[in-house]
């Protein structure tokens, strides 16, 4: 790794969960736990921890048949998902985890396929789905369990969700991801550099466009190529309008719960118009093969002039509809003071994205730890309310759509004086590690990337979705039946990233 | 109030199509086809020739497996396709590709391109089947969804159909949330496992006829993500597909073309597989360039487009 924002550090297995429970107690951030097979039998177990703008990757190595640890979840909470993960697809044993229910395997109890990725063994044989319902926690008198899901009144990703309740208030709520597990990091084993990113833009099929991004710079990361300037002003044209999108998608989400039937066909016009746009740049709604390892795939296909004419357009008539939206009291009333989210909490989660700056969290990677076009480019700082609830996390959308579009003008403005590129260089492709991030519009989502003899062994997305829906529950202090919609929309996250 | 009149703000946005075609229908790519003066047949001289040993192999170029190149032919399967042009970019002299978004069609078979003549054999049955179950459905048409593993794009598409430009419900195709009520299941996604049982639940517990749609790549083969010890390789395993809509994601007005063809709302001639390469009008949409040019995507006019009369 080239990067001098990493630093790695080797621990033995039975410090590993203390050390890294010392990191965070001293308020550094906990941004994901992963392991990897290796070929002699061995796990690898890599934690990453995070300052302001260091990262640091804590490392244990377990020998060949061992198969347990001390868990790191009774002392860091928010490891909890990453060891039922872990548990799930290596088979290990975080010895004092609370709760090891499969998380994204639907596996029947008593199976032992675990797919273990990074050791390279091929045929894995296929899985026994376990197909029993999730069964309800709270007991006593008035308590109502309704199931939701997995296949969904209307369309959306399949999930699964006990709501318990008790008269009209929510009293717990599970939920349960496996049922899309699609075992999408092994099916990157052995595909060659170029191909994976392919593969990357499909992991989260709404944010193609980070994925790709997060892909190439930790390919990229492992050698010292500069990329040209014209390539890096596209990446982040792209990815600000896959912001812009994903934004509207959650406002979209909340304006179909509240019923509020002109401003949902306001936003999806607003939402479809960008995603023409996209395709008129590009060739593709989702800017699919845009993004590649040394660049971009080549030049807009139209005038950057006439995107920003259209760009300032449909900014104008949005902003217009927003403002008229966020003065509607019957709207904001469904909002305000829903799901709430506490500070405290949020801030030992570690929490991403929207979602954490709603409670006071500033994780913006674009200006912690600039990557690309960032690195010149100046994200203008933003002050949304911090209250906690769907209605801030609305509000900091908000106010990030606006940063976007005013990004896109400044990034317009550059890409105009470099019409001819050049838009990719040839990158070197070495064996190593790779760890790269990127702001996606859901938060940090972070790459690691392993490579020998040119191939890929271990690809390992962490998508934000993944770390911010542990989160969800917690959100349901007070509420009502009723508010379910808008707290799940107000997440915005998405289910193919969670279940990988 | 305000909102009412905001309803009103860009006059009238929804498409004409079916009934007319429309402007951004066909503005960016929706499929690859086999260059018609190569006519994907491999033979002694005709304008394009290919040696079957060369390095890297022409079938190599794909990452998802969707080109069949054997002795006498090469062939794009479209099912398997997931558009992302490096054929193109490497031999423009024989894949393209094509603007068109009228890509759906009731045999599997036909989604390879060029078809074949016994393949074609396949198609009156199909069309004689979907056709009889059609009969019976009321004039309105309900829909149900189910992700069966997909990448969260497709839901995104199918979910498009319902904003004001391609406005669904003016066709009477409405969105249903109980698999009692519905006459058509869209399905997206590879098919994996955990998702079996619960699509055939949904499939079982709507009434008859049912009219089952496989939506994008990954739900018709598994595109990129399958072989995997977690997927099977797309949904026809597990149900009956009357119609099969190939694109990574496929676009909203693939969607509905699929749509439309399920319902009997469609002439035969607008189906993708009833088109052979060089006599059709999608034949002659064919953009011959990589993703670097750029006239495949001029055309397209900006937002929707507004009716004229
Ligand atoms: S566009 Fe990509 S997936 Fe489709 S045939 Fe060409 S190389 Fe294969």
């Amino acid at each position: 790794m080239k990067s001098g924002l990493v630093v790695v550090v080797e621990i033995v297995p039975d410090e590993f969960a203390l050390d890294v429970a010392r990191r965070v107690n001293d308020g550094n951030r906990f941004a994901g736990l992963f392991a990897t097979s290796k070929r002699d039998g061995s796990t690898l177990l890599l934690a990453l921890i995070c300052d302001e703008r260091l990262m640091t990757m804590v490392q244990t190595r377990l020998a060949p048949g061992e198969h347990s640890y001390p868990a790191l979840t009774p002392l860091v909470p928010a490891a909890s998902w990453y060891e039922r993960e872990i548990h799930d697809l290596f088979g290990l044993e975080p010895v004092g985890h609370p709760r090891l229910d499969s998380l994204v395997l639907p596996l029947v109890q008593g199976e032992e396929l675990r797919p273990r990725p990074g050791n390279g063994l091929t045929d894995l044989g296929a899985l026994t789905p376990d197909s029993s319902p999730l069964l309800g926690h709270v007991a006593g008198e008035g308590v109502f369990t309704i199931p939701y899901g997995p296949v969904r009144s209307g369309v959306f990703e399949s999930i699964e969700y006990l709501v318990e309740t008790v008269g009209e208030d929510i009293v717990h709520l599970r939920s349960r991801v496996y049922h899309k597990h699609r075992g999408i990091e092994r099916r990157f084993e052995d595909l060659g550099v170029n191909e994976g990113v392919l593969l990357a833009e499909r992991v989260e099929g709404t944010v193609s466009i980070a994925h790709a991004m997060a892909y190439s710079q930790a390919v990229e990361s492992m050698t010292s190529t500069e990329l040209p300037k014209s390539a890096l002003l596209v990446r982040v044209l792209h990815a600000e309008l896959e912001r812009i999108v994903n934004h509207l998608d959650t406002i979209i989400r909340h304006t179909e719960g509240a019923s509020q039937a002109v401003g949902y066909a306001r936003m999806s016009l607003h939402k479809e118009r960008i995603m023409r746009l996209r395709s008129r740049i590009c060739g593709h709604r989702f800017g699919r093969g845009v993004v590649v390892p040394g660049g971009v795939s080549g030049p807009l296909s139209c005038d950057a002039v006439e995107v920003l004419r259209d760009i300032e357009a449909i900014n104008r008539s949005l902003t217009s509809d927003l403002v008229a939206l966020m003065t509607t009291p019957s709207f904001l009333d469904r909002l305000r003071g829903t799901g709430i989210l506490s500070d405290e909490l949020v801030a030992a989660h570690g929490g991403l994205g929207p979602l954490a700056r709603a409670s006071g969290l500033e994780q913006d990677v674009r200006r912690v730890r600039p990557y690309g076009a960032y690195t010149f480019l100046d994200p203008k700082q933003i002050s949304p309310p911090t209250t906690g609830d769907a209605l801030a996390r609305q509000w900091v959308r908000l106010e990030e759509i606006d940063q976007s579009f005013a990004l896109i003008v400044e990034v317009l403005a550059q890409i105009k004086e470099l019409p001819h590129g050049p838009w990719r260089v040839e990158i070197p492709v070495v064996d190593g590690l790779g760890l790269s991030w990127v702001e996606a519009p859901q938060g940090e989502l972070l790459y690691l990337i392993e490579i020998e003899s040119g191939r890929l062994v271990r690809v390992k997305p962490r998508c934000p979705s993944f770390h911010n829906l542990s989160l969800l529950p917690a959100a349901f202090n007070g509420d009502i039946f009723t508010d379910f919609v808008f707290i799940e929309a107000s997440f915005g996250f998405s289910v193919a990233g969670v279940s990988g | 109030m305000a909102w009412i009149l905001r309803g009103l703000r860009d006059g009238i946005v929804t498409t004409r199509y079916p009934r007319r075609s429309d402007g951004y229908q066909n503005g960016f790519r929706g499929a690859i086809s086999v260059v018609e003066d190569s006519l994907g047949i491999l033979s002694e001289g005709q304008g394009f020739r290919h040696d079957i040993n060369q390095e890297p192999s022409i079938s190599s170029l794909c990452p998802s497996g969707a080109i069949i190149a054997n002795e006498d032919r090469i062939s794009v399967d479209r099912g398997k396709c997931i558009l992302c042009g490096r054929c193109v970019e490497a031999r423009p002299d024989i894949f393209c590709f094509e603007s068109s978004t009228e890509v759906a069609s009731v045999s599997r078979k036909s989604l390879v391109v060029p078809s074949c003549i016994d393949d074609d054999e396949s198609l009156p049955s199909l069309r004689s089947e979907l056709a009889k179950k059609v009969r019976i459905l009321r004039r309105s048409v309900h829909v149900r969804h189910v992700d069966a593993g997909s990448d969260g794009s497709e839901e995104s598409e199918i979910w498009a159909l319902t904003n004001p430009v391609y406005d669904v419900q003016r066709l009477g195709i409405f969105f249903t949330v109980t698999p009692r009520h519905a006459d058509l299941l869209l399905v997206t996604g590879v098919g994996t496992a955990g998702m079996i049982e619960p699509l055939r639940n949904t499939y079982e517990a709507m009434p008859h006829p049912k009219i089952v749609i496989a939506v994008g790549t990954d739900a018709i083969s598994g595109g990129l993500v399958h072989p995997n010890y977690a997927t099977g390789g797309g949904i026809g395993d597990i149900l009956h597909v009357d119609v099969w809509v190939p694109g990574s994601p496929p676009s909203p007005f693939s969607i509905l073309h699929g749509i439309l063809l399920g319902i009997g709302l469609l002439a035969g001639d607008n189906e993708a597989g009833n088109n052979k390469a060089g006599d059709n009008e999608a034949g002659n949409n064919k953009v011959r360039h990589n993703r670097a040019g750029s006239d495949s995507t001029r055309d397209a006019k900006f937002g929707a487009t507004r009716r004229d009369d």
